[in-house]
């Protein structure tokens, strides 16, 4: 039993993900939210799963290809909340969009399994097919609103460019199988440690392989299709694709280039540097110009990738710590602000422009406030965590020794907050120009309500979870 | 240069010309068949390596069934190439530079300096002996060393299949469709009424 407990989060999602496709056949009419409740139930079992290997010694099984340590069983954990979440929230969002059907969330549990196998691998093999499940998942989560324009576009796109992406991954890795001679992530960083350094062949390598993870995780030059996926996307989708396939594709990062790449870290810092002050730059300054909200959280996604990679080019134990802790936190901002779309939505209309905020501290205080926290966090204001996350990462800029690059990180930050700050003002001193009460569904405005409260109470607990995440990226070089 | 090499370079040769083709040419219908002749030169240089399996699935599974089902698609579509083509001079200096410059790094990394017989020190130096078995071997690493990723593929392409599925079967609101149980159900009171006139009186 012991050799197969690291994938038993992955054989519990996609034995009972091929269950529900199976009892959709019989059961669909009789009952009819079976699917959206053991789809539930599956996640919170997965993730049990996982919690119980934290404490578990490093196991590496099925002939080095995953391995179950600490940081997978983080991130897994992470991606079943953020999944639970999304899944929540958009209930009665596809419901009322007609996608109400076991194939939704059947998708979206393969999603994760692609995701828990991208977590855990060992070995690039898996981490690539890890991936391809979950793009292949996304992009037909993406065009499952047939009748929507819009989303056909953003699928055809995602799927184009991530096409393209995943070619672009997969010829780096060629190269590093050329230069190393081996596929698993130890045994190529074992090898590249004895390499020459400015191995040209593993150097080409590394940038290809860096370009597709930086279209994976949306940073600037490799951010084209983010906006408009964001937009074309049903919000519900845009959702799920914003939370836990980003903290995921961040794991891409600490597997792929600090555990297998270390040998290469001053190449691949250079890069990142450029990366990242671009992701910044573009994400905060084109952020402003949005009149979408859709389109506005896109590029303040590709502003926070900017601040993410920040921690990676450290490339010390602790810049990592601070980033993953930055990857979690990001996602369970943009749960909220997506949530907070989804909520101001209904059947027959989508809450997109900025202008339908207008007022809503009068039509709701309560959720107006909640939006304003999770605002606030994006910007980084304290005392809300987001504040704590964007100092952490520029801290681990600071220790680095990347001074100039945690200067315009926090000048881009001041930017950044003048478009965080306009939704507070559109909903606290404007008067509304939509009065439609909220939606009333109750599992979505309790959950709303935990995840931007967390905000502010998880604060004073930064320091822990920061001590979590420095638990988890121990074993990493 | 033995037999062998020029049988390589024959082959190297018909790969690249007819891959250069696949993209150039104006015919879809010729584009695909060039294509057919791509994957069976790249089967033969397979079958130099030795990996005589790999090259006949290849030409089975690409050949026979991929291309053939891609040759109905293209025929049975009216592909307006005049359309496909828009804008093609436009991206052509951006897309021939990024293209030069890809080549020109490939070219500098991928060359006889690193890649030269003797320089790499992992290289295969498999002798086979006289009952090897390429398709056993093959079979054995498949559901040994890499059932994991195997069976991650496999879930890949049930995915497909569900995406396959859920993205096509759906009722289109405008269509119009035939129900036969409907059909046969009706009566000739729902659709006829018979109404009862007095004749009309002879002038």
């Amino acid at each position: 039993m012991a050799y197969i407990t690291p994938v038993l989060p992955e054989i519990i999602v996609l034995t009972m993900a091929c269950v529900i496709l199976l009892a959709d056949l019989f059961w669909r009419r009789r009952f009819k939210g079976l699917m959206y409740g053991v789809s539930q139930a599956t996640l919170v079992g997965a993730g049990f799963a996982a919690y119980h290997m934290l404490g578990d010694a490093p196991t590496v099984i099925f002939h080095g290809m995953v391995v179950g340590d600490r940081l997978s069983a983080i991130f897994q954990i992470a991606i079943f909340m953020l999944t639970i979440g999304v899944l929540a929230y958009s209930r009665t969002y596809i419901a009322e969009r007609g996608v109400f059907r076991s194939e939704y969330f059947v998708l979206a549990l393969t999603g994760v399994v692609g995701m828990c196998v991208m977590v855990s691998a060992a070995h690039f093999l898996s981490l690539y097919l890890g991936l391809e499940l979950l793009s292949l998942s996304l992009y037909a989560l993406i065009a499952m609103q047939r009748d929507s324009i819009g989303a056909t576009e953003a699928a055809m796109k995602y799927f184009v460019l991530g096409a393209l992406a995943s070619g672009l991954l997969l010829y780096g890795m060629s190269m590093l199988y050329g230069a190393t001679g081996s596929l698993r992530i130890t045994q190529v960083a074992s090898v590249l440690a004895t390499l020459p350094p400015h191995n040209l062949v593993a150097t080409l390598g590394l940038v290809f392989v860096l370009s597709g993870l930086a279209f994976k995780l949306g940073a600037v030059p490799f951010h084209m299709w983010i906006p408009d996926v964001y937009e074309g996307a049903p919000t519900a989708v845009t959702l799920y694709v914003s939370t836990a396939p980003k903290v995921a594709a961040f794991a891409l990062f600490l597997r792929l280039l600090v555990e297998g790449l270390h040998g290469l870290s001053g190449a691949w810092q250079e890069m990142l540097v450029m990366l990242a002050v671009l992701s910044m730059g573009v994400g905060n300054v084109v952020a402003i110009a949005q009149t979408n909200m859709k389109r506005m959280l896109a590029y303040s996604a590709i502003a926070h990738m900017g601040f993410l990679l920040m921690g990676v080019l450290s490339a010390r134990v602790g810049g990592y710590a601070d980033a993953l802790f930055y990857a979690l936190v990001y996602a369970f901002m943009s749960l909220g602000a997506f949530g907070i779309i989804i909520l101001l939505s209904r059947k027959g209309f989508e809450a997109e422009r900025l202008e339908d905020l207008r007022g809503l501290h009068r039509r709701s205080p309560w959720y107006a406030w909640m939006m304003l926290l999770f605002m606030f966090s994006m910007a980084g204001i304290p005392p809300t965590i987001g504040f704590y996350a964007k100092l952490a990462v520029i801290q681990a800029a600071v220790s680095a020794g990347f001074y100039g690059l945690a200067v315009v990180a926090v000048l881009f930050s001041v930017i950044g907050a003048f478009y965080y700050l306009r939704i507070v003002k559109l909903m606290f001193f404007d008067a509304p120009v939509d009065a439609a009460p909220l939606r009333k569904a109750g599992d979505l405005r309790w959950l709303l309500s935990v995840n931007g409260v967390a905000m502010l109470l998880a604060a004073p607990w930064a320091g822990t979870l920061i001590a979590i995440c420095r638990a988890a990226v121990r074993g990493l070089p | 240069m033995t037999f062998e090499d020029a049988i390589f370079y024959f082959f190297a040769a018909v790969l690249l010309g007819s891959a250069a083709m696949v993209v150039t040419i104006r015919n879809p219908v010729k584009s695909a068949l060039f294509l057919v002749l791509a994957f069976v030169s790249a089967a033969c240089l397979w079958m130099l390596l030795k990996a005589e399996f790999l090259a006949i699935v290849l030409v089975l599974v690409y050949v026979g069934a991929v291309m053939v089902l891609f040759l109905f698609v293209v025929m049975m579509i009216d592909v307006n190439l005049a359309v496909l083509r828009q804008g093609f001079a436009d991206y052509l200096p951006v897309g021939g530079l990024v293209a030069v410059l890809m080549v020109a790094e490939i070219a500098l990394a991928v060359g006889p300096k690193q890649f030269a017989a003797g320089r790499l020190a992992h290289a295969a130096t498999h002798v086979a002996h006289p009952h090897y078995s390429n398709t056993r071997a093959l079979g054995m690493l498949l559901y040994t060393t890499y059932v994991y990723p195997f069976e991650i593929a496999a879930v890949i392409l049930l995915v497909a299949i569900i995406a396959a599925i859920a993205l096509t079967m759906r009722r289109r609101p405008d269509t119009k469709y035939q129900d036969p149980a409907r059909q046969v159900e009706v009566r000739a009171q729902d659709r006829m009424r018979i109404v009862k006139m007095r004749t009309e009186p002879k002038a």
